[in-house]
């Protein structure tokens, strides 16, 4: 089966800054690939670029077969996009703003009653559908939004970051759609996330990081990849800690989210010679195994928290900047 | 985290076939399709939006009456014994349908501001198809709301016939929507919608106190002439106000004083024409719109 996506060294820069700086990737056909990373990494950069909203700098892409920068009505009628921020037009009802994305799509009329009410079923709005959309709840705007993105039985599903700011019934409930649509259609799904839990539902992640992809895998070989163990202690003083952990054990270790961590493989052995060899008291101990978290750490030396509190003092010097330059 | 469909989801429908559609590509028949469906969702829009129906006629009423029954005390001599609210009815006609096309206009950087712009600008249409359906949307709201305006014929001394109403709603139409292009036009430009209405009027108000909607365009000192025939509103002010008055059998005097007609260096200007300076504005003004909606990412 062809790649429902394909992209190699895909650039953009906005003046100076480079947001995306070459990746290349491939999405297999009814796949759920899942691009993982914190905000300002690139991720909705890329996206906007796959779905043909933003000219690429560089490089070159495939989605559906067709390229985003010569065929861009092509790959606009195989996609089906939910943006990060809503959409909708909260005067119509919702199933005015399903009729009318089905008409600029030019779906065939007898065909628009039966898959309105296929993909409403599906988030269960089928009952609310002649409610104005400036009544329903977020979560029930964004499987709204979901359900319009699959009117026109897009080959390709573009999600960017589906379950940002929603509760955790309506994530798990966005999740069940899109393992459903997966069995159903066929459908080839990417999405931008940067909750970590859910990066774990996708079949392969690509995790990104200042505008490159660091690595592509399964979560699963992923997490095996780390082959360590992530020890995360407390001490009475953190920086001698540190220091001893480096003279005495050869590990290096740094602080993130008020703890001193390291990895070593086996950590369960490791942790008694801890408490007999470290010169620091310590006050608590927590061993675990891989996660993605961990994954994200071993690859880029940050957690994705510390990457999302340094991103967002950027983008707020980024947002600073915008408004004096409103004022002018 | 666990991943199950909640009760209020609805059972997924595993058990029925797939409803497939296909997206046909491109041609005229969609664009038309679109164009449709834009318009169509401006009209769905102003239904649901009963008070701006009734905010837009506040203006252009209080001209007509207080300013038309105010100012008549201090005009009557001058009229030729023509009410003044007759006189500036025309005039009322046009900003009326003025007002309410701004107010489409601006739903385009409304649109922007909320998103849903981009759900047309993703769709596989051309953005012209958005610009053109947007446009003719605005012209049909604003031009029904002109119907309003048009039944208070009575009360301004003016016989109802059917060529006034035909020929006063298709001068509306051609007004609201070269009006709308402007707008769209601006919009294109404009991301906020509260600069966007700042904008607008800076620039309505003047034409509309320029274009001689309230005050014969004769004799007027120099700087005024000139800027009232460089003003676009005077060319549908004029025709609209030669269609009404043809309506009342004026005396000689009364017509050549209150609706002179239009002189470009002593010609007189034919109404043919004027028509199509509005004509010709509106599509300028569309194709400008078109163009800068086609050139943004």
């Amino acid at each position: 089966m062809p790649a429902a996506i394909s992209v190699n060294s895909l650039r953009k820069s906005f003046g100076d800054f480079e947001a995306v700086r070459g990746v290349s990737f491939e999405v297999k056909t009814g796949e759920v690939f899942g691009f993982l990373g914190p905000n300002g990494a690139g991720k909705t950069t890329t996206i906007n670029m796959l779905c043909t909203l933003s000219k690429p700098s560089g490089g070159s892409a495939e989605v559906a077969g067709f390229d985003v920068a010569t065929a861009r009505d092509d790959v606009r009628r195989h996609i089906g996009l939910v943006f990060q921020d809503q959409t909708l037009d909260g005067y119509l009802t919702a199933a005015q703003n399903l009729e009318l994305h089905a008409e600029l799509y030019g779906v065939e009329r007898r065909l628009v009653e039966p898959r309105m009410r296929q993909v409403m079923e599906m988030v269960g709005l089928w009952e609310r559908r002649d409610s104005q959309v400036m009544t329903f709840s977020g979560g029930m705007r964004r499987r709204l939004e979901i359900a319009r993105g699959l009117m026109h039985s897009p080959r390709v599903l573009f999600l960017d970051e589906p379950t940002i700011g929603l509760d955790p019934q309506t994530r798990a409930s966005i999740w069940g759609y899109i393992r459903e649509l997966q069995r159903q259609e066929e459908i080839t799904i990417f999405m931008t996330t940067h909750y970590m839990d859910e990066a774990e539902f996708c079949g392969r992640i690509a995790i990104m990081d200042h505008g490159e992809i660091v690595v592509l895998d399964t979560p699963t070989a992923l997490k095996e990849g780390v082959g360590a163990d992530r020890v995360r202690i407390t001490t009475a003083d953190d920086e001698a800690a540190i220091r001893e952990l480096a003279e005495r054990f050869d590990l290096e270790a740094g602080i993130s989210e008020e703890a001193v961590s390291f990895y070593v493989p086996e950590g369960e052995a490791f942790v008694p010679r801890l408490f007999a060899e470290l010169g620091v008291p310590i006050r608590s101990v927590n061993l675990s195994r891989p996660t993605l978290d961990d994954v994200f750490m071993s690859h880029t030396g940050s957690t994705i928290r510390d990457a999302e509190e340094d991103g967002r003092k950027n983008n707020n010097r980024v947002a600073a900047q915008m408004l004096s330059g409103a004022r002018r | 985290m666990s991943v199950s469909v909640p009760a209020d989801g609805g059972a997924p429908n595993s058990g029925t076939a797939v409803v497939r559609v296909h997206v046909p590509a491109r041609s005229l028949r969609s664009e038309l399709r679109a164009i449709k469906v834009v318009w169509r969702r401006e009209l769905i829009r102003f239904r649901a939006d009963r008070l701006r129906i009734v905010t837009s006629l506040v203006q252009p009423l209080l001209f007509l009456f207080v300013l038309g029954s105010g100012l008549q005390q201090l005009s009557s001599a001058s009229t030729h014994g023509v009410d003044l609210k007759t006189f500036i009815y025309p005039g009322i006609l046009c900003i009326s349908v003025m007002f309410t096309a701004m107010f489409s206009a601006a739903s385009i950087v409304w649109d922007r501001e909320f998103g849903f712009m981009r759900e047309m600008m993703v769709a596989p249409i051309r953005r012209s198809s958005i610009v053109v359906g947007k446009c003719l949307g605005g012209a049909t709201v604003a031009s029904s709301q002109g119907l309003i305006l048009l039944a208070l014929a009575w009360a301004v001394h003016v016989p109802y016939s059917v060529t006034l109403v035909l020929g006063v709603f298709a001068l509306q139409l051609l007004l609201a929507f070269s009006i709308t292009a402007f707008g769209v036009m601006v919009a294109a430009r404009i991301k906020q919608i509260q600069s966007f209405m700042g904008v607008m009027q800076l620039v309505i108000m003047p034409m509309f106190f320029i274009s001689g909607a309230l005050f014969p365009v004769t004799n007027l000192p120099g700087w005024l002439a000139v800027l009232n025939r460089l003003d676009p509103l005077t060319y549908a002010v004029a025709p609209m106000r030669t269609l009404v008055f043809d309506h009342l059998g004026l005396s000689k005097a009364a017509e050549a004083a209150l609706n002179p007609g239009i002189t470009w260096f002593g010609w007189t200007v034919p109404t043919a024409l004027e028509i199509f300076v509005i004509f010709a504005l509106g599509m300028t003004m569309l194709g400008i719109a078109i163009w800068e909606f086609s050139a943004g990412e």
